[in-house]
């Protein structure tokens, strides 16, 4: 740090209570060092740099795909990839935060779709240009085989595209990366919607369920349990009997 | 992987296994179930609800004198960001106009916007972040719906009601029951993939206080995959439905007839308070998670800070319930990175047990949330002490899970529970070989403002659907009804609402409700430095956050909002 030292910070909840300190790493938050406690994740290291997140947080648990970041390790040439709220900082790890991917998702009405590979052409042509380089692989902090449901798409096989994008947390990470610049999430999410729409295995015990309904079949009962009192409720209640 | 300090409580887990085993395939009660008095007996001393500070009066607004969550009579009993009176002349001038606002873009606010415009009404969403940021998004385990040929909507009706402990209002349960079967035909045409058997019916699951199988699910990712169909189905209609993101409403907007026409919103990029002139509104803004109610880290959403009570109430709704916290019983407290994390309810539903640190079972593994959590604070209580103690100072018990794949067979947890997996794989513990250490983690807001069935408060043109409303489910909600909850509620809300917006005529809009309630606070004697909604949680270190607190008049500094005295959820250490 030049001439300037900078002392130790009190952010260090461990201080005040006379128990050892947190063992700290530093690490470049989007070009800023910092000193962050070494079992923190990328997120709380940010939060612990004094910065309140707006963009690049959100579920915190690894399911909603905002806090996608990308990295660099002293000594290692490669881009590195992962969220934010499950990766651990390293030491001399140089991140930056990429919460928003520009992309044009296509707009479509479900109904008027086929699932086959003439509606992935149509709704994502870019699709076709994959080289199957495997960098979408790399990629995925998920670790999901991101290449094979493309591949899976181009060959109009919707229920494998469904499968392997399952897990996918529609960070974007994988379209940023891919050469080809395609836009795996979406193709992704086209891909299940396409098959919960049209390739699904009916379920014929619903649509009974839903003709009772209409019927008004249970009226009858919810009358009778609206009308119960708290205790007679009660009863019913710890009465009932249950399925294994 | 588990440090050696655990070892000696793992073997005994495998120990107990066997034996545990032969019970779960005995088609019995792997442990006997309470009767009511057993329950009310470990809520009333071990429910986090019962501790005697707990709760407090509230001294200003609808529901003056009602006792609340002493958290929640905080946030209500504090300062708006608006000054009224600076916010006169924009009033005049609306930034947006339109027929329904939707205040938060999650499963409700989604829901909401689709069915306003298949009766022909175009939508705002406001949303905190960005679209389909809400715990709708990180729901797991599943949603109960009535549709296997051996059970009914009235049981449901009569599950739901139970676990609520008899306080719901009966005419939302019946409409939570009796819509489910239609949710689900609705979600699949739109795209959602359920679990599904051989010949095609859904697979149901149990959930805790179902006396039916009844979870359908989409593997462990139930939340992501709905969210994910509804914001593609929103995006699908840039022309009809409007999404403004990282704008959340900070007030709403009432006319001089005191019916709600907007809201205030406040722009987190350029601080400017925006004002949306609305037939009708909306609010499906969530829950309030990242508040920390007694300081318990939490399974919920970043933006989850109870946004929608504060803008309701300061508006005139009324409250119900909002002395009750649902407290999941299974967070995470093992590894450190992931305290708090929610451990899917399915994760019992197929099987999984709670074990104490003798490897042995102390609660049947389905009791209603409240009971089951209440039962796992008091095994780690000081009283019984068989708790497991974690070097970061947390205490819990075991939640066996290598136990599912021996009753279904090898590979049912890989594939049933990916999201699961994956989260403990990233620190080294294979689930189906080892069990979690889990304690009950903050997890959802039992009530809210209060509705009715069409979703309509007692202000005219405020409907709630979601989180934010009261009264679905009483004091204690079941697993699997709140993500039935948002999807029942928001359509609902976008029919009625939009039903409403069509004949709604606005008078000029106005701020002078919130001018009143800082009357009501100052003639209360009322003095706080808090103001709310408080729209983020802070994680920002202690003496950071002294430093910002520096700035002059308390002005709200950018998005830190000096978040003030809502603390992190970790007694103390940081959050995750």
């Amino acid at each position: 740090m030049g001439g300037v030292r900078q002392t130790e910070s009190a952010s260090n909840p461990a201080d005040d209570q006379g128990q050892p300190r947190t063992r700290m790493v530093t690490i470049s938050i989007m070009g800023k060092r910092a000193q962050v406690p070494e079992d923190a994740t990328i997120m709380r290291a940010i939060e612990h740099s004094g910065q309140q997140i707006i963009r690049g947080a959100g579920c915190r648990e690894g399911f909603c795909g905002a806090c996608g970041t990308l990295y660099r390790l002293p000594g290692d040439y490669r881009i590195h990839t992962g969220l934010a709220c499950t990766t651990l900082v390293r030491e001399g790890m140089s991140l930056s935060q990429i919460p928003s991917v520009p992309l044009e998702k296509a707009v479509y009405d479900l109904e008027q779709l086929s699932p086959d590979v003439d509606c992935i052409k149509r709704l994502y042509p870019a699709t076709f240009r994959c080289v199957a380089c495997g960098t979408c692989n790399k990629a995925c902090p998920q670790g999901l085989q991101v290449m094979d449901y493309i591949q899976a798409a181009m060959r109009g096989d919707i229920a494998e595209l469904m499968e392997l994008s399952y897990d996918c947390v529609a960070c974007g990470l994988c379209a940023l990366r891919c050469p080809a610049e395609i836009i795996q999430h979406k193709v992704g999410i086209l891909g299940k919607r396409l098959y919960g729409r049209y390739l699904r295995k009916e379920s014929p015990e619903l649509d009974a369920r839903l003709q009772e309904l209409k019927a008004g079949r249970f009226d009858g009962e919810y009358a009778e349990l609206m009308s119960l009192g708290g205790e007679a409720l009660s009863d019913r209640y710890y009465a009932r009997d249950m399925e294994q | 992987m588990y440090p050696d300090y655990l070892k000696a409580s793992l073997e005994k887990v495998d120990q107990t296994r066997p034996r545990r085993l032969e019970l779960a395939k005995s088609g019995k009660p792997v442990y006997p179930p309470m009767n009511a008095a057993e329950r009310e007996d470990v809520l009333s001393k071990f429910h986090p609800d019962s501790a005697a500070d707990a709760r407090r009066p509230i001294r200003i607004g609808p529901n003056q004198g009602e006792t609340l969550t002493t958290e929640i009579s905080e946030l209500l009993e504090a300062h708006s960001m608006v000054d009224p009176a600076r916010m006169a002349p924009h009033l005049a001038k609306p930034d947006y106009e339109t027929d329904l606002l939707i205040i938060g873009g999650g499963g409700a606010g989604c829901w909401a916007a689709i069915t306003a415009m298949k009766n022909g009404i175009n939508s705002l969403i406001a949303t905190k972040l960005r679209l389909g940021d809400a715990n709708s998004m990180m729901s797991e385990g599943g949603m109960q719906a009535a549709v296997s040929p051996t059970d009914s909507p009235a049981r449901h009706y009569l599950d739901a009601i139970g676990g609520g402990h008899f306080d719901n209002k009966p005419e939302l349960v019946r409409a939570l029951t009796e819509d489910g079967p239609d949710v689900v035909r609705a979600l699949e045409n739109l795209g959602v993939m359920w679990d599904k058997m051989e010949d095609g019916s859904l697979q149901v699951l149990h959930g805790g206080g179902t006396s039916r199988r009844r979870m359908v699910s989409c593997r462990d990712y139930i939340g992501a995959i709905i969210m994910r169909t509804l914001m593609d189905e929103v995006e699908n209609h840039p022309d009809k439905i409007s999404v403004r993101e990282f704008e959340p409403a900070v007030e709403l907007l009432l006319d001089d007839q005191g019916r709600c026409a907007g809201a205030i919103l406040y722009s987190l990029d350029t601080e400017q308070f925006l004002v949306v002139r609305a037939k009708a509104t909306v609010i499906a803004t969530g829950g309030f998670g990242r508040l920390h109610i007694r300081g318990f880290a939490t399974t919920n959403h970043y933006g989850a800070t109870g946004d929608g009570l504060v803008m309701a109430y300061r508006a005139g709704a009324n409250l119900r319930f909002m002395d009750s916290v649902q407290y999941h019983p299974t967070g995470a407290i093992y590894p450190e990175q992931i305290a708090g994390f929610l451990i899917t309810e399915k994760i019992r539903g197929a099987g999984g047990q709670p074990l104490n640190k003798h490897g042995e079972l102390f609660v049947f593994p389905r009791e209603p949330r409240d009971v089951e959590s209440a039962a796992i604070i008091r095994e780690c209580a000081a009283e019984r002490g068989n708790g497991v103690d974690t070097a970061a100072g947390r205490t819990g018990v075991w939640l066996d899970s290598p136990i599912i794949d021996q009753i279904h067979g090898e590979g049912y947890t890989r594939h049933q529970f990916p999201g699961m997996c994956r989260a403990f794989d990233r620190y080294g513990i294979d689930i189906t070989k080892r069990p979690m250490l889990i304690y009950p983690s903050l997890h959802y807001q039992n009530g809210g403002i209060e509705i009715n069935e069409r979703c309509e408060t007692n202000i005219p043109g405020l409907f709630v659907a979601g989180e934010a409303s009261g009264g679905v489910h009483g004091r204690n909600r079941l697993m699997g009804n709140s993500v039935l909850d948002y999807n029942v509620f928001g359509r609902r809300a976008g029919k009625y609402a939009s039903e409403y917006a069509k004949s709604a005529r606005l008078g000029s809009l106005s701020l002078a409700h919130v001018t009143a309630y800082a009357r009501e606070m100052v003639d209360a004697g009322i003095e706080s430095d808090l103001t709310s909604p408080v729209i983020l949680p802070s994680y920002t270190p202690e003496d950071v956050r002294l430093q910002q607190m520096a700035r002059l008049g308390n002005i709200p500094a950018r998005h830190s909002l000096l978040r003030s005295r809502i603390g992190c959820g970790c007694g103390g250490k940081e959050a995750k």
